[in-house]
């Protein structure tokens, strides 16, 4: 499962991804991490059984920690299904379903290239 | 007043976001769009300045005109250099990263008609839901090399849309997604035949985009069946492949049209006059060559090993009055470059140290025969001021620097 967390900038600093690995003995693979000055985003891949303790020993540091069920938001009414989202996902988001574009969920890390990459404009980030 | 509007002109003030396709996609839908008009005046006509919102029932006409539509079938794209692309097919990740494809294989109207038996002048179509007709051969027409278009018109009045749709190529600029079918009819045994046709039957070149030469390299031929399959090989790595165009909609265009056949509401209509079996697709010629970056690097470079100490390459730089200095392996093969600044941290730092410990390991080169316009787009995309020219097998050839590029902007005054 993927969570998404919402740091201060002034977190890197700190080992928080580290320790909360070592606290829940979680296998937890870093799949993006965007920090600048302002804000900063993780997005980490969690084995499902332990999902429940990772957030809450993210949350217990001051860490805002978010599910990311639904991959992308699609705007039904643009959408061509043409495939310009396909072949550009990272993670193999999307696929022809009898030509139609279907997504799976927990596959998506919010990097937003199918967004720029969509020329319908019919694709956004869950949390922009 | 005629007004003319191009699907793919940008906004003045929205830029590509908003273009001509989106001004054709508000009206169709039936949205209000707001016109300012300016003009010289004169004596029929003195209004200078015109300001109105309209719909698309307030036109007296809108008549849809496609100098170039419909190709028969269309390159596929990749990008083999170290950057991602954004063009008119799409975004085509760096290092052979994807795929793209862009019609309808099996469904296209020219594919099932290659030899004209049916489509001409004249020919009925169905344009984005409204009747349209062939208007002729389109641009870039290029029948010898299976590469035909269409010129179409059709009556915007009543086109859909859910058939015109609007759409924005992410740092190219905006297009038009448009519903084109053309019912053909089996009069022979040729066109029985013909449109029988398979998408194993329909080949395209995989095209190197990553190549900024106007004859970019093909990587391998390919047929709309393996670019459909999602998956190609391409030098042994499995390459993800995917449409820009809709075939679901291609799909949709024909079931609504053989909806209209069936129902008497689409007739078929003979050709008036055949279209064009030649055709000619060259590149537009260009009078002014501009140079390439042989014709304006310098080839007296001097190049260094890693080895060597700073203070070496120091008095190498001073000696040459250069900036940078390539740094290559003993086959002559680039490996990094060494700027003068560099060379002062190096300095500053105290400790001796040889080359390849300060060197920038990833370096920006050009080739030979590249346009000096890619060389400039480097430079600025980079902020660097100078690259070594490398062969085909990445020996240093050569030197090109910023000066290079000014200098020959100075002597063009």
């Amino acid at each position: 499962m993927k969570l998404m967390l919402h740091v201060a900038p002034g977190i890197v600093r700190y080992p928080v991804v580290a320790s909360v690995i070592l606290e829940t003995g979680a296998l937890v693979n870093i799949e993006r991490a965007s920090i600048d000055a302002v804000s900063g985003e993780i997005v980490l891949e969690v084995p499902a059984e332990k999902c429940q303790e990772v957030i809450e020993a993210f949350q217990k540091r001051g860490v805002k920690v978010m599910l990311l069920e639904i991959p992308v938001v699609r705007d039904e009414n643009e959408c061509v299904h043409c495939g310009a989202c396909v072949s550009i996902c990272p993670t193999g988001t999307f696929r022809f379903e009898d030509w139609r574009v279907v997504a799976d969920s927990g596959k998506c890390i919010q990097c937003g290239a199918c967004v720029v990459g969509c020329p319908q404009r019919a694709l956004k980030l869950v949390l922009k | 007043m005629d007004l003319f509007l191009g699907a793919t002109q940008p906004s003045e003030d929205r830029g590509m976001e908003y273009g001509g396709a989106h001004v054709m996609e508000d009206l169709i839908s039936g949205k209000q769009i707001d016109v300012e008009a300016f003009g010289a005046g004169s004596d029929c006509y003195p209004q200078m300045e015109l300001e109105t919102s309209l719909r698309l029932e307030d036109f007296n006409q809108a008549i849809m005109v496609n100098p170039r539509n419909a190709y028969q079938r269309y390159n596929a794209a990749s990008n083999s250099s170290d950057r991602t692309m954004h063009t008119y097919m799409g975004t085509l990740l760096p290092r052979l990263g994807n795929i793209h494809y862009s019609g309808a294989g099996l469904l296209n109207p020219i594919s099932n008609d290659p030899n004209f038996d049916y489509i001409g002048i004249g020919t009925r179509i169905f344009l984005a839901g409204a009747p349209g007709f062939v208007m002729g051969s389109g641009t870039q027409h290029n029948p010898e090399n299976n590469f035909s278009t269409l010129m179409v018109t059709g009556d915007m009045k009543k086109m859909s849309s859910r058939f015109l749709r609007a759409a924005t190529f992410h740092k190219y600029g905006p297009s038009l997604y448009l519903g084109i079918g053309i019912p053909i009819p089996v009069l022979n045994e040729r066109l029985a035949k013909s449109t029988a046709v398979r998408d194993r039957d329909i080949s395209v070149p995989i095209v190197d985009y990553g190549v900024a030469r106007r004859d970019r390299p093909a990587l391998k031929m390919v047929s709309y069946e393996d670019l459909k399959s999602g998956v190609i090989d391409l030098y042994g790595k499995e390459v993800s492949a995917s449409s820009l165009s809709s075939f679901l909609m291609a799909r949709e265009v024909a079931s609504a049209l053989k909806e209209q056949v069936e129902k008497g509401e689409f007739l078929l209509s003979a050709a008036v006059e055949p279209l064009h079996r030649l055709g000619s697709s060259r590149p537009m010629k260009q009078t002014k060559e501009s140079p390439n970056v042989v014709d304006v690097m310098s080839r007296d470079v001097v190049s260094v090993g890693e080895d060597i100490e700073v203070e070496e390459a120091a008095k190498l730089i001073v000696s040459g009055h250069f900036d940078h200095l390539p740094v290559v392996s003993r086959e002559g093969k680039l490996m990094g470059i060494i700027t003068t600044w560099d060379i002062s941290k190096a300095v500053a730092g105290g400790k001796p140290s040889r080359i390849g410990d300060i060197m920038t390991r990833r370096v920006y080169s050009a080739r030979a025969d590249e346009p000096i316009e890619l060389a400039a787009r480097t430079f600025e995309t980079h902020s660097i001021s100078a690259m070594p020219v490398v062969d085909r097998e990445n020996k240093v050839i050569g030197m090109i620097t910023s000066n290079h590029l000014s200098s020959l902007l100075a002597r063009r005054r």
